[in-house]
């Protein structure tokens, strides 16, 4: 399987003040590095879900998640291979769109299945949610035209739905 | 019944079966130290916060129960970091309330203000704001809770001012709801199994014992598992006590200052068994080149510990009491199928290293008074249930390596951390958790000028404890290094051995001092404080400053190039 320098984490956290201040410090003090990091509320008003990509060259998943696992408002990780997870990520950009570049810049949003959000007379906002490689070409083709602002959530991330019948896969499981 | 915060947090306390709190009180914990009054709680009124988490550390080391420091906010909360962050590297359980500006004023930048919580969040296992009085009772039970259980640690509870004040119900929660806090005690039946089969096949096998032992009370299991494997034991600066220091397979201590053999064997063992350890810098010395023949057993309650430096071949996580009663067992089942490897000639290899280089120092000296020999005194002029207590550096060094252990929780220290003036109020907290055992702390003049002070506390409070102050006049371990690492260029360690005078200054708080300072008087002026009952002792030793402890794993080297006493040759292996 292809060697991912990063690796996606989805932390159910209690939702109470400072969580996200602990998780971060605990990444600062032991030297591991965050890529991007979403927080947002889930059904159930007492936890947040946190998806948080790590750089694992900074240091060994399994001591990062063990870590974040001691902190005690950590209930849940789930350990999401981007081989067997739907990743998604948005983008917001103002681009420079003069009348000679607009057509090209519309052309390219619906060639990705973008939008445009927002029109003023020289710019254009373009949006695209799509998986995090796409959005990075997406922003890439951009780039020519002259990016005034950029903003990105940060990727958010579900295990994919089973595809065969349980019983049959083979488990793999963690020992202690 | 209706309450304030303040009386909710005390009976809360009593509660949770608190019998002393080491505190001083403050603006913003005012509101608290009202309703203490009509409580049968214990206060010991401290002279530093940094004393106080001090003392509920020592406290702690002894009896096994959480320690408890009660302090205000801003400068007082800042002050007891230190002692949170000793707590935190060596696993005591510490409960420390805080006092915090009201809710109102928080993030104002009022007046003693301080951002407890953000501060300690790093240097405790959990840490809690309470913003309503309702939430006192469940709060602290939780702190206690996460104190105590799994790898213990400390945590705080930082309360605003109003919310002490604030009314509520009192109410008493029968468990604690943390859905995100469930540590592992039981360890995996399969694991247990396979490290079974490991330790049968072992032809040299060692035991590396550390505080997680003492933790979990697990010191007798620890002996029957060495007596029916016949291995050899080391135990940690942690674990000392853990496995009696008199018994056969006693190898002392390893690492950067343990016994040779301790050391040696590690690095020739072909299975290390660790138990309640962490594989900490001071005992590996360069990783790479550690344990190198070596399967690894570790057992641990902390996961995270578990492949965070050395990748073991058996991780099993739960508590070492636990594991470690399953295991025998496993070896029981397993010894009627498979007979254990010969160990007679590992057990010989390692007597005859005990014999070549045994802990040493120049024994001949009568003009000078070596360090070595004030400890090696003590222990030999004092009941067999008599507690140590030390500072960091160099006395540390000498008095793990030459106090005779034989129980837990007999020996306290600064370990991880390296807190120097951890011995003065450890010591105290120590009595005030054991009071009829004799309580002596081994101190360096460099640590006892950190927290002297709180031998006032000691004086007023009537808890005698009893200091050794081995004098050499030195900010020792530093003029070590700088001898061994730095071409004997003396940087800022030289202090005095008459500023400060430590009779004077000792007789000024309240205790008796001496003064020895020849090596024929060490023994009778320990007699003479062994007598003294009714308030604290102070022993200002003045020792050879010259005095280097050995053996010593230079940092950062292969514990392979260890080095040995000069009169022993040049050591290494």
């Amino acid at each position: 399987m292809k060697q991912y320098k990063h690796h996606t984490l989805s932390v159910l956290v209690e939702n109470k003040a400072g969580v996200l201040s602990r998780i971060a410090g605990l990444f600062a003090r032991r030297g591991f590095n965050i890529y991007s990091l979403a927080v947002a509320p889930t059904d159930d008003q007492k936890f947040s879900q946190i998806t948080i990509v790590v750089d694992v060259q900074s240091a060994p998943l399994e001591q990062i998640t063990k870590q974040l696992f001691k902190l005690i408002n950590v209930v849940k990780i789930s350990e999401l291979d981007p081989a067997t997870s739907c990743e998604y990520e948005l983008i917001l950009a103002k681009i420079n769109a003069p009348g000679n570049n607009r057509a090209s810049i519309i052309e390219l949003v619906q060639l990705f299945g973008g939008k445009i959000v927002d029109i003023g007379i020289s710019q254009l906002t373009v949006m695209l949610a799509d998986s995090p490689t796409k959005v990075d070409d997406f922003e890439a083709l951009l780039e020519p035209y002259g990016i005034i602002e950029v903003q990105r959530t940060g990727r958010v991330a579900l295990a994919k739905q089973e595809t065969s019948s349980a019983k049959l896969r083979s488990i793999s499981g963690k020992v202690s | 019944m209706e309450l304030t915060g303040a009386q909710a947090l005390i009976k809360s306390l009593e509660a949770q079966g608190v019998e002393v709190i080491f505190g001083i009180p403050g603006g913003a914990i005012l509101p608290v130290y009202d309703p203490l009054i009509d409580s049968p709680l214990r206060h010991i009124l401290v002279r530093h916060e940094q004393g106080a988490g001090h003392m509920a550390e020592g406290y702690a080391h002894v009896s096994g129960r959480p320690g408890v420091a009660m302090v205000t906010s801003g400068p007082a909360a800042t002050n007891i970091v230190t002692a949170l962050a000793d707590a935190y590297m060596d696993s005591i359980p510490m409960v420390c309330i805080t006092g915090q500006v009201a809710l109102g004023s928080i993030g104002t930048d009022a007046f003693q203000e301080a951002d407890t919580t953000g501060i300690t969040m790093s240097v405790t296992k959990h840490n809690w704001l309470v913003t309503s009085a309702q939430d006192i009772p469940r709060i602290i039970k939780e702190a206690f809770h996460v104190a105590t259980t799994g790898r213990p640690g400390p945590v705080l509870v930082d309360i605003p001012k109003d919310v002490s004040n604030q009314l509520m119900q009192w109410y008493w929660p029968d468990e604690v709801d943390m859905p995100g806090y469930k540590p592992t005690v039981k360890g995996h039946p399969k694991m247990i199994k396979q490290a079974a089969k490991l330790i049968l096949e072992a032809k040299k096998p060692v035991i590396y014992a550390g505080g997680g032992i003492i933790r979990a009370g697990a010191s007798d299991q620890l002996k029957t598992l060495a007596e029916l494997i016949s291995s050899p034991v080391a135990t940690t600066l942690m674990g000392r006590g853990c496995f009696p220091d008199e018994h056969e397979l006693a190898m002392g201590m390893p690492g950067m200052h343990g016994t040779y053999t301790a050391v040696t064997a590690i690095q020739k063992a072909d299975l290390l068994i660790a138990l309640g350890v962490r594989f900490d810098d001071r005992v590996t010395g360069k990783i790479s080149s550690f344990a190198p023949n070596a399967k690894v057993i570790h057992v641990d309650i902390d996961p995270a510990e578990l492949g965070k430096v050395r990748h073991p071949e058996v991780p099993i996580v739960g508590d070492v009491g636990y594991v470690l009663t399953e295991l025998i067992k496993e070896i029981k089942n397993l010894e009627k199928k498979q007979d254990q490897s010969d160990k007679s000639a590992w057990l010989k290899q390692i007597k005859d290293w005990q014999i070549r280089f045994p802990l040493t120092y120049d024994k001949e000296q009568t003009k000078v008074i070596k360090p070595q020999f004030v400890v090696e005194t003590l222990s030999a002029n004092t009941p067999e249930d008599t507690i140590v207590v030390s500072g960091v550096g160099q006395h540390q060094m000498f008095a793990t390596q030459y106090w005779k252990f034989n129980r837990p929780n007999q020996w306290v220290n600064s370990g991880g951390l390296g807190t120097m003036g951890f011995a003065i109020p450890a010591a105290i907290g120590a009595k005030v958790a054991n009071p009829s055992a004799m309580v002596w702390a081994i101190d360096g003049d460099g640590c006892f000028q950190m927290t002297a002070q709180e031998l006032v506390t000691a004086s007023s409070e009537k808890i005698p404890i009893k200091v050794a102050i081995l004098n050499n006049a030195y900010l020792g371990m530093v003029r070590q290094w700088q001898e061994m690492f730095y071409e004997e260029r003396y940087s800022e360690v030289y202090l005095s051995p008459d500023l400060p005078d430590y009779v004077k200054w000792a007789e000024a708080m309240g205790c008796v001092g001496f003064r020895v300072e020849s090596p024929d008087e060490v023994a009778i002026v320990i007699e003479k404080a062994n007598a003294i009952n009714d308030r604290p002792v102070v022993i200002d030793f003045r020792t050879d400053s010259s005095e280097k402890v050995y053996p010593m794993v230079p940092s950062g080297a292969s514990n392979d190039d260890i080095v040995v006493d000069p009169s022993q040759g040049q050591g290494g292996m």
